[in-house]
């Protein structure tokens, strides 16, 4: 029952004053309820700038074919699929949130699953425009689908893992975005009983009916908590399979078993730096601090540096392995990464992703939100080049010396990854508009057991171990933005 | 006879709506169904609700997912055109499990939230059946069938009781029709 309270030594995870289920509704729905400001568009203006440059771009690689990109006839892949991977592993990270942690019951993912939720679908669309655009004639893109056909018919090779990545990304699309639009149901019906005229109607049409009734929710719920069972495997599945487009090749450097945990642990780590990119901002422009609170932020950084972590034992792991097969060319690979013409992208992905994160070991820094911002952007940083030290340091120097290459990208290619990221920040901050950016739901749920005020109430009561009480209040004034006024309760 | 179609017994916190459930039952009034922003843990047992069989759902149709798989890749690579790739056996079943995974998840997923909405009467476009536009805010709304529940002023007095914020009495079942 919704009168449970936890434990007082939790965090809360609404802070302030006076909230009210309706106070939820009014906070939340503040930014899709009013003309935008400032912030927003100038934000909107920029990433669409970027959207433009991603369609020009785009469109100049579809005329022009990609020989208009930098890659040559030893590195045929390098910014693609860098940026391809790189968007994958970020969407990841909303499943994660959305799906396991919902299964391990973490209700601290009720206030920040939306959202992430949203990056991982647009995410997703970034890194489908990858596949669609590195194909050179993409209008022929039905022909990695096993549709019957004018040439036998002759089928897909359902034994490649291009073939299962195909099933695997778009399953994840579109697993994704029924999860995403589900959840999304009552809070457009909340939207759609507020609103008047036009917007009422738009936003009845996307409420597919919604009325709140107990059956409703019951259903609701039970599909809620099969949609994560069933993403927790799909995310890691789409991951491993991606890391399979490598790993079951006989490139060395690719030719690994490690890659599919490796690359699982790094898009999580991935994912949950651009949760925490887009939240950090989204939290200060839309006065969401009640909601996502220091607590959310501490446990998402705890995350990167467990996520960080493994990805770093990942890295230790294949240099120790190319030297334990005894193998040379193995080896080589490798002594090439580390020391080799690309030797700077290997330490800037070593630095990036497994020695900066390890700052967050300090709770001072872990709960800092600047610093968490800035690492939040360093560990993306780390991410992309780690992608593309896996895919250009072991292309451009194959079996055969005469054909070793650098890779240099063009404009063309320069254009697509920033105009990417322009798509993403455009789609993202049209949703802060239309949608709400919190689950108000699920929020409303956590009211009466985890709030801050509920906490107090208990405190007030003496419900509550002293001592316990005293901690809660300490933690609270020690690391939150919020003041708790301990020496008000000290009375108690 | 009055004109009164449903009572509306409003709350403002769920356990007072619990508790008002409680009080309706005890005195053998019948509740039409209740309206909240957010799921209530345990009301479905206290208003009879039976399980929902939407797993059930959700297995035989990832499923069908796996055995769609299964039949078209073998279909396809050991009948249709059996190619030989390096001598090795066409039937190559461990590089089937991936997609016969995939094809399983995407299954149960879209078939069970496909009869998600079916089984509610979701659709997009359709019109809401709301009884009170609060009820997806801040109000928890029991409605109770006026016409099946003829001692309208005991009723009041229970919902009061309870903890009720607001009563009202409507004439129109769905407030959402224009």
């Amino acid at each position: 029952m919704s009168s449970h309270h936890e434990s007082i030594l939790r965090e809360p995870l609404v802070t302030g004053e006076n909230i009210t289920y309706s106070k939820v509704t009014e906070d939340i729905l503040v930014p899709v309820e009013n003309k935008p400001n400032k912030a927003w568009w100038i934000g909107f203006i920029v990433s669409a700038l970027g959207a433009g440059l991603w369609v020009f771009s785009v469109s100049w690689t579809f005329w022009f074919g990609i020989g208009e990109w930098g890659l040559n006839k030893t590195v045929g892949w390098a910014w693609d699929i860098t940026g391809f991977v790189w968007w994958v592993g970020i969407g990841h990270a909303g499943t994660l949130i959305s799906a396991v942690l919902l299964l391990f019951r973490q209700n601290w993912r009720n206030s920040i699953n939306r959202s992430a939720e949203a990056m991982t679908i647009f995410a997703v669309i970034c890194a489908a425009t990858y596949i669609i655009s590195h194909m050179g004639r993409p209008w022929l893109f039905t022909w990695a689908l096993p549709l019957p056909n004018q040439f036998g018919s002759l089928w897909v090779n359902f034994n490649s893992p291009l073939v299962w990545d195909v099933f695997a990304i778009s399953t994840y699309f579109s697993v994704s975005l029924v999860f995403w639009y589900t959840g999304l149901l009552p809070d457009i019906a909340t939207i759609r009983d507020r609103a008047v005229g036009t917007r009422r109607r738009v936003y009845s049409i996307l409420s597919f009916g919604w009325n709140g009734s107990v059956k409703t929710w019951q259903r609701f719920e039970l599909v809620s908590l099969i949609l994560a069972g069933v993403s927790t495997p799909l995310v890691l599945s789409v991951h491993t399979i991606v890391s399979m487009d490598f790993a079951t090749s006989l490139v060395p450097g690719w030719h690994t078993t490690i890659f599919p945990p490796y690359f699982v642990a790094g898009a999580i780590f991935s994912g949950f730096a651009m949760v925490q990119t887009l939240l950090l901002i989204t939290r200060k422009v839309m006065n969401f601090e009640n909601y996502i609170t220091m607590f959310h932020i501490e446990s998402m950084n705890k995350i990167i540096i467990l996520t960080g972590s493994i990805v770093g034992v990942a890295y230790l792991t294949e240099l120790f392995i190319a030297w334990y097969s005894g193998v040379e060319y193995e080896q080589y690979a490798f002594l090439n990464r580390v020391s080799g013409p690309y030797w700077w992208a290997y330490w800037i992905m070593m630095t990036c992703n497994v020695i900066s994160p390890q700052l967050f070991w300090f709770k001072k820094i872990r709960t800092s939100i600047a610093l968490s911002w800035i690492l939040s952007i360093v560990v993306n940083i780390g991410m992309w080049f780690e992608r593309f030290v896996i895919i250009v340091t072991s292309l451009h120097r194959d079996y055969l010396p005469s054909s070793w290459v650098m890779f240099y990208p063009s404009w063309v290619d320069v254009g697509v990854f920033i105009g990417s990221i322009g798509v993403f920040f455009t789609l993202f901050l049209l949703f802060l508009r239309v949608l709400p950016a919190i689950a108000m739901a699920e929020v409303k749920l956590l009211l009466k057991s985890s709030s801050d005020q509920a906490k107090r109430k208990l405190i007030a009561e003496k419900a509550v171990d002293s001592g316990e009480a005293e901690y809660y209040l300490e933690s609270l004034e020690k690391y939150d933005s919020i003041s708790p006024k301990v020496a008000e309760y000290q009375k108690v | 006879m009055s004109n009164i179609k449903y009572i509306l017994g409003h709350f403002e916190d769920p356990d007072d709506l619990m508790h008002g459930i409680d009080k309706l039952q005890e005195n053998s009034v019948s509740i039409y169904d209740v309206y909240t922003p957010m799921p209530i843990h345990g009301i479905e047992d206290k208003l009879g609700i039976k399980r929902s069989r939407l797993g059930k759902v959700a297995f035989g149709f990832g499923l069908t997912g796996t055995i769609t798989a299964i039949s078209m890749i073998t279909y396809m690579l050991v009948i249709d055109w059996p190619m030989n790739i390096g001598g090795k056996p066409h039937f190559a079943f461990p590089d089937f499990i991936p997609i016969m995974f995939e094809l399983t998840v995407l299954f149960a997923a879209f078939g069970m939230v496909g009869t998600y909405f079916f089984v509610n009467h979701m659709a997009p476009g359709r019109a809401p059946r709301v009884m009170d536009l609060r009820a997806s805010n801040d109000r928890f709304v029991i409605a109770i069938d006026a016409r099946t529940n003829t001692s309208h002023d005991q009723i009041d007095n229970i919902l009061k009781e309870a903890g009720a914020v607001e009563i009202k009495h409507n004439e129109r079942k769905y407030v959402s029709y224009e």
